[in-house]
């Protein structure tokens, strides 16, 4: 029963990570209705956040260097929220009321930023920096001649694709000098090293060791889940956000600024995703392609536990968490060893990881089949919309 | 002008079967027959995406389905890759004697050129049906596919036994009709039966998109719930485009596959079915002839963009998928069909200006 105990622990904690993952999720998709597939990359950029961070404290040593983990904890929330505000000020809030083309954009972005860690360098940012100011020029100088032309928007148009040669150009000639053109973390994986006081086990339950880190993230989530709670239903911002959410023509009759809810909300989505890839970083070394592992099991948890329910989110989570360590690791056979063989052999064919998902993936199917909106699903007659 | 737009599809298959295969290399030519290739899986995602409004994130697995069919008879039937027991050689290394009893029918070629559609179809009949009929749709239907994408994908790569796991299946070192697969004798006629499929993948496409049945699925496209409350029932309408969908994206994959030598798991990789739809976005969804040159024009700018700079592709694909999506909705036929082209035009004084609104209390008669 010990093992069978310490196997609910260990589903308990990949429950967690999923649920840290999937809450930011829950927010974009639950709330504004936007299929945000480039999540993954979010958590990928937070992922590398706290390597920089790490890489930057490591010179300091000692107990600075401890400490560490708490500021980029809330240094990747700050830099994914910010660059999910800028994601959604330029693109998402074309594409609102249309989730599927929603879905193919935020697929572009996701690419574009998983590339864009793997080659990124000095040389690099510099000739995007030369790309994006010639832009601006360009099309600020075309607009004072042009801009009442009907032509304009081509012009315009053609003038951001001359900048983006000219930084194409700038790349190039910037890659020429040495030092500038190594890239910054390249194609391979990078390491985070736990802060000590995570490392060790913190103490005993009777005879089951309770580990540092599977305890810190099951807490981390916990705490996130209760902020991210409080935040939509007793505070301010959350009461507008919820509104919109509900009503976003009456809202906006009634005063509520929707432009900055909806860039607020995808923000705090955003940087929930960043968060949970500076945990992630805890469990082994993460690389440029982090975030294609947990998008389709983040959707799957929002979708299984009923879109725009955070408790929902909380049960499938920790559900898919249990069934994937109970099945996957084979415990059931150690526990029950007299059962009849046809169950024997079945068990036997799932104890793998990528087997034990195939189970998760076909369990939830076969429950959409009887519960199709989730477990908790949305009342109301707008859900068929 | 009429008699030159009848003419323009039998130009243009000459130009295929004959011009092409004259003009490049075999390597170029090899190339043009996979964008054919996936030019039918694209026609297939228009037919349920661009007509009936079902974005499937999960053709991978048709696709992937019927390159397997093909691959292993292919494997099966060479004598000089078999191993002990007359089975493929990958089986002895995961100590495999008897062939799996599932594979024991693709001994067949006339059961394995049936199956490649067959299967892919009614596994996209049932999966479709199961999803319909509980009314999921929209983006839970998109989510639910990929996730039954990740269901083949991970039943695929785990078992080695069966499937030689993440290696794949390799076609070109097999032997047909006592010639190699990756012959480039072969390859050519591979070529030509592609450019032959083609054609009668889009007749097929416009069969089930015109009459009654292509307006009942661009009803169910524009408002389902609508159609609905006419008294239609919509999951047979859909489950039927859907299991078409399968069987093109089968054939497709098969035809793929003995073209670019192997079938692996990454064929179902979550990636590669939403580029699918990206080739669709690109060309213009609703239209058939969109999806053709979508597949093909964006492959050929693949192939370019990765010779030359093979870590840019990433770059350009991702920025692809925004600009479409956000700039060129139609795509680039519909932007020329749908007067996006004429707009441009008009925009620099060289066509006039489309005359918009009848002025109907100025003059009484209709403008054109």
């Amino acid at each position: 029963m010990e093992l069978f105990f310490s196997q609910i622990l260990d589903g308990l904690s990949i429950g967690s990570v999923l649920l840290l993952a999937a809450t930011g999720l829950a927010i974009v998709f639950g709330l504004m209705g936007v299929i945000n597939l480039a999540h993954g990359e979010f958590m990928m950029l937070g992922a590398y956040v706290t390597y920089v961070v790490q890489s930057a404290f490591k010179p300091m040593g000692g107990v600075i260097f401890e400490l560490y983990f708490p500021i980029s904890l809330v240094l990747a929330f700050i830099v994914t929220a910010l660059i999910g505000v800028l994601l959604e000020k330029t693109l998402i809030r074309q594409l609102y009321g249309r989730p599927l083309e929603t879905l193919l954009a935020t697929w572009g972005v996701s690419l574009i930023l998983i590339q864009l860690i793997r080659s990124v360098s000095t040389a690099m940012t510099l000739g995007i920096i030369v790309g994006v100011v010639v832009g601006f020029l360009l099309s600020k100088l075309l607009g004072a001649k042009y801009s009442e032309k009907p032509f304009f928007t081509y012009l315009n148009g053609l003038g951001w694709a001359v900048a983006i040669g000219i930084g194409l150009v700038a790349v190039n000639l910037f890659d020429q000098i040495r030092p500038l053109a190594k890239p910054w973390f390249g194609p391979r994986n990078i390491d985070v090293t736990a802060p000590k006081w995570l490392q060790g086990s913190w103490g005993m339950i009777g005879t089951i060791e309770l580990p540092g880190l599977r305890i810190f993230i099951i807490l981390l989530s916990a705490l996130l889940l209760v902020a991210t709670y409080w935040f939509l239903n007793k505070s301010v911002w959350g009461l507008r956000i919820r509104a919109v959410t509900q009503n976003r023509q009456m809202s906006n009759c009634l005063g509520i600024p929707t432009d900055r809810v909806d860039s607020i909300t995808f923000g705090i989505g955003s940087g929930l995703a960043g968060v949970a890839g500076c945990a992630i970083t805890l469990l082994g070394s993460v690389g440029p392609n982090l975030g294609a592992a947990y998008i389709v099991s983040c959707f799957m948890v929002i979708v299984l536990g009923g879109v725009g329910n955070l408790l929902g989110t909380v049960l499938a989570s920790l559900l898919l968490g249990i069934i994937q360590s109970v099945i996957g690791s084979g415990t059931l056979l150690t526990i029950f060893p007299d059962m009849p063989l046809a169950a024997k052999g079945v068990i036997e064919f799932f104890a793998t990881t990528s087997m034990s998902l195939v189970l998760v993936f076909i369990f939830i199917i076969v429950f959409l089949q009887f519960r199709p909106n989730g477990m908790f699903p949305q009342k109301g007659r707008s859900v068929d919309a | 002008m009429k008699l030159f737009q009848r003419l323009v599809p039998w130009i243009l298959l000459a130009i295929a079967l004959f011009i092409l295969p004259a003009a490049l290399d075999d390597f170029r030519l090899n190339l043009f027959g996979r964008y054919f290739a996936l030019s039918i899986t694209a026609l297939a995602i228009d037919l349920i995406w661009g007509y009936t409004g079902l974005l499937s994130l999960g053709q991978g697995i048709f696709f992937a389905l019927g390159g397997y069919a093909v691959a292993m008879n292919l494997m099966l039937n060479t004598k000089s890759q078999a191993g002990g027991n007359g089975i493929p050689k990958f089986f002895e290394n995961y100590g495999v004697d008897q062939l799996p009893f599932f594979w024991q029918p693709f001994w067949s070629p006339v059961f394995s050129l049936i199956a490649l559609w067959v299967i892919p179809a009614a596994v996209a009949g049932v999966v479709g049906w199961l999803i319909f009929r509980n009314r999921i749709k929209g983006v839970y239907f998109s989510i639910i596919t990929q996730a039954a994408l990740m269901v083949f994908f991970h039943f695929f790569n785990g078992q080695q036994k069966l499937f030689d796991g993440t290696n794949g299946l390799k076609t070109s070192t097999s032997e047909l009709f006592g010639q190699l697969v990756g012959s480039p004798d072969m390859q050519t006629w591979f070529y030509r039966l592609t450019v032959l499929l083609l054609p009668l993948a889009f007749l097929v496409c416009r069969y089930f998109t015109s009459g009654r049945f292509g307006d009942a699925l661009i009803a169910i496209r524009d408002d389902e719930s609508r159609l609905r409350f006419a008294g239609f029932n919509p999951v047979p309408f859909k489950t039927i485009v859907f299991l078409v969908a399968g069987a093109l994206c089968g054939i497709s994959g098969a035809l793929y596959t003995v073209q670019s030598g192997i079938v692996s798991p990454q064929y179902m990789s979550i990636s590669f079915s939403i580029e699918m739809v990206i080739w669709v976005a690109v060309g213009g969804r609703g239209t058939l002839v969109g999806p053709i040159i979508g597949a093909t024009v964006v492959n050929y700018l693949r192939s370019l963009v990765s010779e030359a700079l093979p870590e840019a592709w990433l770059f350009v694909q991702g920025a692809l998928f925004i600009f479409v999506v956000v700039l060129m909705p139609d795509g680039i036929y519909g932007w020329i069909t749908k007067g996006g082209f004429r707009t441009f035009l008009a925009a620099f004084g060289i066509a006039k200006k489309a005359k918009t609104y009848p002025q109907i209390d100025k003059e009484a008669v209709p403008v054109d």
